[in-house]
């Protein structure tokens, strides 16, 4: 089972995890990880999407991810829109019986995530200026780190 | 054909899309990115030839030689910094 939310409203993740589903039978781990926007230097974020695809190309990872361990449950949440520092802009949880599953498949997921989901970040610095950000080499690596193609995630 | 762009593109065209008459549909995305760039101008023509420059058909990134058909979904976009 997977969730892939696109969301242009604040993100909660205690609601997130509150709501996250688990079976009492064989729900033994659920890792999650939030991500926050860092203010070092900006006054605001700004997310855009490509609709449709940006939910397809998420899916497609939490697959290889189930391909790769035995997860029960992915869900990511991601915003779009404007942020400020100090704001959620992403959150993906997964279970499993087992927290090893839980906590390489939750990377693994936002590993890909970063670098295969159509998603494109502005940022506002002090003066009101908006600047696109530049992908990063080291979130090419982290991802390469998996051994597989970032675009056939 | 409709061609969607988006992010640094879409400022750039000052649009978010551009419609092709069918009969003009490229064989594949390399002709299309040709086609493009002499038919937008040059500052369009210069983000576009980026090699980092993704194309996606119908959800999917592909490659330069990929083919291409007037009913497909086709999208540009510069590298993902999404998470």
């Amino acid at each position: 089972m997977a969730t892939v939310t696109i969301l242009p409203t604040p993100l909660d993740p205690s609601v997130c995890l509150a709501t996250f589903p688990r079976s009492a039978d064989d729900t033994g781990a659920v890792a999650s990880f939030c991500g926050y926007v860092r203010g070092q230097g900006i006054s605001a974020l700004a997310l855009e999407h490509y609709p449709g695809m940006t939910e397809a190309s998420i899916l497609r990872t939490i697959e290889s991810a189930s391909r790769r361990w035995p997860i029960q449950h992915a869900q990511v949440v991601h915003r779009v829109g404007e942020l400020l520092p100090g704001d959620p802009i992403v959150w993906v949880g997964v279970s499993s019986s087992h927290r090893s599953a839980a906590f390489s498949a939750c990377e693994f997921i936002m590993d890909y995530l970063k670098v295969s989901a159509p998603l494109w970040k502005r940022e506002r610095d002090q003066a009101g200026q908006w600047h696109w950000v530049e992908a990063r080499d080291r979130d090419h690596k982290r991802a390469q780190r998996w051994g597989m193609s970032e675009h056939r995630a | 054909m409709k061609v969607l762009v988006f992010a640094q593109l879409r400022e750039l065209l000052g649009s978010n899309s551009i419609e092709l008459p069918d009969g003009d549909c490229p064989a594949n995305v390399a002709a299309l990115r040709l086609l493009l760039a002499e038919r937008l101008g040059d500052a369009f023509a210069e983000a576009l030839a980026d090699p980092n420059v993704f194309c996606a058909v119908d959800q999917r990134v592909v490659d330069d030689e990929h083919g291409l058909s007037p009913t497909q979904e086709i999208a540009f976009f510069p590298p993902m910094t999404g998470g």
